[in-house]
């Protein structure tokens, strides 16, 4: 952490010489691209519903007058009760792009006209839930939350810790131990348990932006303790440091040289920290989520649509339910890859 | 008459049961320059570290007087103290490569000073900063004020140190080994840049070194610490010339340049000894070649008078 020099030059060597590294972070871009961009690139709406195609399965594509289309679908029940759905070939909606402000999708009239047999057709890329919602939909609009979640809560946690560990490393003495006993009281319960205690004091029925911003500040609350301690660490070994005794000599005031000699001094490895701590506020949020005390439906998460594959008659059902999985892992991985790799790039004591 | 600028008596600073500084006393005139000489671990860093209330609360006891213009400064609660480091009394450090931030330009650096002490801001801060790198001998300083403490040379560094210090306008400057971290030849410049700004500023001086050649660069009067305490004090010119302590003599004596025709450079021998292990009487008497019965048992008090010496046997009747 030591100087400039080269910082910029030296992250990008040690992306571009990590091909995984590489690919993590083209993920992790796409994933964010994706989630902003959900409201134009998903087919439907968050909570577009559509009874007619419970659980229906991911639409299959014909290639008809020259056009990708898909053909209406309906269900019938078979002898154990299941849903079966049957296509209705004889009408084709063509798959359009740039249709009802979306990148792609059916048009509105095309797809609404009902077949005989009451076969109506909804482009299900990855499959449709309980209420016939596109889960491709809807893991988009999930993204925002999954994906923010992370970085708003490393954010708040970050903050919290420089302020505690920064105050403690550099006064030392009573603020110290005062400061330290706290973070140990925090670290001493079990993160998960202490994660639904916390949301177990809130109430359920809350507005669905009240309920993601005091689960940010709950995955957040988690997070600092260990965090504070490290820079306690590296403050109280920065204060020797001569620039810092420099800066006292010419009479500038304590807290100064903490927020301008001393923190900045920890970014370097705040950066490492901070990339390879978001994944565990992404799987937290989901966790917390899945046993339905995170987001709540009608809203969506990647957590929060995994709650339909918990059990494993649902799975073989209907597996596509498990998709939000595979993207919550994506990420989760990404993140540890890219994470490793800054610290390669940050971290002097670490050899490559 | 008024107050010295700076008066120290009997300062004593100890680390637990480890007394590093024993009853240490001194006198800074206004515009005058004090070089305080001893070897590593006598005393004289932690000395000029007291000056500035910088000795850690905790685990460090300092007693004794330090009068800054008659003011007290031992026991001064700490916001007290903001406006006399670095407004009063400021200081330049040993290792320029270590003393600067690395994460902050030299502007930043500087304004730091210019706010606290002077309240500028902005534009004329920013103009002030450039005259202070002007007035430290930085070519082309508008263009420096933008560059980070790796890119300049150390002593560069040093400059930028020093122009620190002075953008306070302190009346004292305490500078610690400013020259040991440099080249010899960057030395001389350093050297010569502190001197011609101390008379141009009308500022007086605590010169800390190891080096009697600086010492004599420097400094109007010099006092020699060992093991603790002030040995010898008087005019630069006389301590160099006919030094009365055996420990100046051996100081003196090992040094190429103060006596041209002795022939070989003498060493003294022994070592320092630590603070937690200081022999008893004249501290210096296991190393001295002139030590007597006495000098194991009494300790030697300090003669009275402009040129002072604690020694049972100073060398004036020899010479």
């Amino acid at each position: 952490m030591n100087g400039t020099t080269g910082t910029f030059s030296r992250l990008r060597s040690a992306f571009a010489s990590s091909p995984l590294a590489k690919t993590a972070l083209v993920v992790l871009g796409g994933l964010y691209l994706a989630a902003v961009l959900a409201g134009w690139l998903a087919p439907y709406g968050m909570d577009d519903e559509s009874r007619g195609h419970s659980w229906a399965p991911p639409s299959s594509w014909h290639w008809v007058d020259g056009r990708p289309s898909i053909h209406p679908v309906s269900y019938t029940f078979d002898e154990n009760a299941r849903r079966v759905y049957v296509e209705d070939s004889s009408r084709a909606v063509p798959v359009r792009l740039f249709v009802n402000g979306r990148l792609f999708g059916l048009d509105s009239l095309e797809a609404a006209a009902t077949s005989e047999g009451g076969a109506s057709a909804r482009l299900y890329l990855l499959g449709a839930d309980a209420r016939g919602r596109d889960l491709l939909s809807r893991l988009l609009y999930g993204s925002r939350v999954s994906l923010s979640i992370g970085i708003v809560g490393v954010s708040i946690s970050t903050l919290i810790a420089l302020v505690v560990g920064g105050l403690a490393g550099f006064f030392g003495g009573w603020v110290d131990r005062l400061l330290m006993r706290l973070c140990e009281v925090f670290m001493l319960i079990p993160a998960f348990y202490l994660l639904m205690l916390l949301r177990a004091t809130l109430p359920l029925d809350w507005d669905s932006r009240v309920v993601y911003l005091s689960i940010v500040l709950i995955l957040s609350f988690i997070g600092w303790a260990g965090l504070a301690r490290v820079i306690r660490g590296l403050v109280q070994s920065l204060r020797s440091a001569d620039y810092i005794v420099a800066a006292r000599a010419l009479g500038v005031p304590p807290l100064v040289i903490l927020r301008r000699h001393a923190l900045p001094q920890t970014f370097g490895f705040l950066a490492i920290q901070a990339t390879l701590s978001i994944p565990g506020y992404v799987v937290a949020e989901s966790g917390l989520s899945l046993l339905g005390l995170g987001i709540q439906d009608p809203q969506t998460s990647w957590g929060n649509l995994l709650q339909e594959a918990m059990s494993i008659a649902e799975i073989r059902l209907h597996p596509w339910s498990l998709i939000p999985g595979l993207f919550l892992f994506a990420a989760v991985l990404s993140y540890n890859l890219a994470g490793d790799a800054l610290r390669d790039a940050l971290d002097p004591r670490s050899d490559r | 008459m008024t107050a010295p600028l700076l008066e120290v008596r009997d300062l004593s600073v100890s680390f637990g049961a480890v007394q590093v500084v024993d009853g240490l006393s001194y006198v800074i005139e206004r515009g005058q320059s004090l070089g305080l000489v001893g070897e590593s671990g006598c005393g004289k860093s932690v000395s000029s570290l007291a000056l500035l209330g910088l000795l850690p609360p905790r685990g460090c006891r300092v007693e004794g007087s330090i009068r800054l213009e008659g003011r007290e400064l031992v026991g001064l609660p700490a916001p007290q103290w903001m406006p006399i480091r670095g407004g009063r009394i400021a200081m330049v450090f040993q290792d320029p490569m270590t003393a600067l931030n690395p994460l902050l330009t030299v502007e930043r650096h500087l304004r730091e000073v210019l706010a606290i002490h002077q309240g500028l801001e902005g534009e004329l801060a920013r103009k002030e900063a450039t005259r202070w790198l002007d007035r430290v001998g930085i070519p082309d300083p508008a263009a420096r004020l933008s560059t980070y403490p790796h890119e300049l040379s150390g002593g560069m560094r040093q400059r930028v140190l020093i122009a620190m210090a002075l953008a306070g306008k302190p009346d004292l400057l305490v500078a610690d080994e400013p020259t040991t971290a440099l080249d010899v030849t960057i030395q001389a410049q350093i050297l010569d840049l502190l001197s011609d700004l101390r008379r141009e500023l009308g500022m007086s001086m605590l010169f800390i070194t190891h080096d009697l050649g600086v010492v004599e660069r420097v400094a109007d009067r010099v006092a020699v610490l060992y093991a603790g305490r002030k040995v010898e004090e008087g005019e630069v010119s006389e301590v160099l010339r006919a030094p009365l302590h055996p420990y100046t003599d051996g100081l003196v004596g090992s040094v190429p340049g103060f006596r041209p025709r002795s022939g070989r450079l003498r060493s003294i021998p022994g070592q320092v000894p630590s603070p937690a292990a200081w022999p008893g009487g004249c501290r210096f008497h296991p190393r001295c070649p002139h030590s007597q019965e006495d000098c194991t048992r009494i300790v030697p008090t300090e003669s009275s008078g402009s040129r002072k010496v604690a020694c049972h046997h100073a060398l004036e009747a020899q010479r």
